[in-house]
């Protein structure tokens, strides 16, 4: 049972390859499909290794990723200052 | 692949409520690490849980300028080089304001250098943080003045000659209370240090280094962005506290990085109070806190 999740905003994606390589888990890789752009987005290999650490989500300059924990079954909906 | 395939519902991006989401995608090329540090300088507002209608973004001109477009704040675009003199009137007018100057290296330093240092010798409360690319990359790759040694520039193709600031020693001997340096590699780190000078006191400074995979990387044949990701990885040695005058850049060296300085001083609008009320005694008014915020 995977203790994260990962979404992709396929279309903001770049394809830089920064979540791809430091992914600790190694649960993504860039996909051979493309975005409207031209781009490759990554795509989950591995889901089952996914610790939700967010760490893709921190590296993504184009906030197109991002991970989250499945303690509970409700995720977690950040709450932001206003 | 559309978006709603893949996007369940119920989570959002945490930093999504920090950006103009309608703008995004951004200019930035793919591999650049500017969107990067942008995505540590949101989750830092987030972990503070900062008024975000008390914080706000100057930006000069340049790749790194682009912020103030793209972070849901108050945010100003300002001339070349100027991000520091706006950023120390908006403080001085509405003192209640956090107010930080997100620029890169060629507006802070070069054009606008003598605003750099001026804020830090006056202790001005405003939180820089200079993204750092080594060359002037919204107009083409020109040598900067960080350009290291050696390295290849649409100004200088036969390798850069001149010497490079050091940005962590220049805001030292400035005086600057908070000096870190980071790549676009450290996150985490990067994160923490935009939280810890979100809540300090005077003039910070925080360098990163971000790749630029179009300009300084193509030029120099160092690969794409990932590759310089993977170089800030192996050749960055973490030294808090080390002497700035150890953590100079070189072309290929090792990478200092770490927080070094952190330290206590008078900032400027204290030090203009003082002066006030031990000249004029009771005859000194303060100014009505702004009513514009």
């Amino acid at each position: 049972m995977a203790k994260g999740r990962v979404a992709i905003v396929a279309e903001r994606c770049k394809g830089c390859g920064f979540c791809v390589e430091f992914c600790p888990t190694k649960v993504l890789a860039l996909s051979s499909t493309y975005n409207s752009k031209g781009y490759h987005p990554p795509e989950i290999i591995a889901l089952d290794k996914c610790s939700g650490c967010d760490l893709c989500g921190m590296y993504c300059p184009d906030f197109a990723i991002y991970g989250w924990k499945v303690t509970d079954e409700k995720p977690n909906k950040a709450v932001a200052a206003r | 692949m559309s978006t709603l395939e893949v996007l369940p519902q119920e989570v959002t991006n945490p930093v999504e409520p920090f950006l103009r989401t309608e703008r995004i995608p951004h200019i930035w090329c793919p591999g650049c690490g500017i969107g990067t540090t942008v995505n540590s300088f949101a989750r830092a507002l987030l972990e503070t849980r900062m008024d975000l209608d008390k914080v706000v973004v100057v930006s000069g001109i340049g790749c790194t300028g682009r912020v103030a477009g793209y972070v849901e704040l108050d945010s100003f675009h300002t001339t070349h080089g100027r991000a520091i003199p706006f950023a120390t009137g908006l403080k001085l007018a509405n003192p209640s304001l956090t107010v930080v100057v997100y620029s890169g290296d060629g507006d802070l330093s070069a054009i606008g250098g003598n605003h750099l240092i001026h804020a830090a010798r006056r202790n001005i409360d405003i939180k820089v943080i200079c993204v750092n690319n080594f060359i002037y990359a919204m107009t083409g790759g020109q040598s900067g003045p960080t350009t290291p040694l050696t390295a290849t520039t649409s100004t200088s193709p036969y390798g850069a000659y001149e010497p490079s600031f050091n940005l962590p020693q220049l805001a030292d001997a400035a005086g600057a209370v908070y000096v870190a340096r980071w790549t676009a590699f450290h996150v985490r780190q990067m994160t923490r240090s935009m939280s810890e000078v979100l809540k300090k006191k005077g003039f910070c400074f925080i360098e990163t280094l971000s790749p630029c995979p179009t300009l300084y990387e193509r030029r120099n044949k160092l690969g794409e962005g990932l590759d310089t990701m993977r170089h800030y990885k192996e050749k960055s040695k973490v030294r808090n506290g080390a002497p700035t005058s150890e953590v100079a850049l070189g072309m290929r060296d090792d990478i200092i990085v770490g927080k070094f300085v952190d330290r206590e001083r008078p900032d400027y609008s204290e030090l203009l109070h003082h002066q006030m009320i031990t000249q004029l005694g009771d005859k000194y008014v303060e100014a009505p806190a702004c009513s514009c915020g």
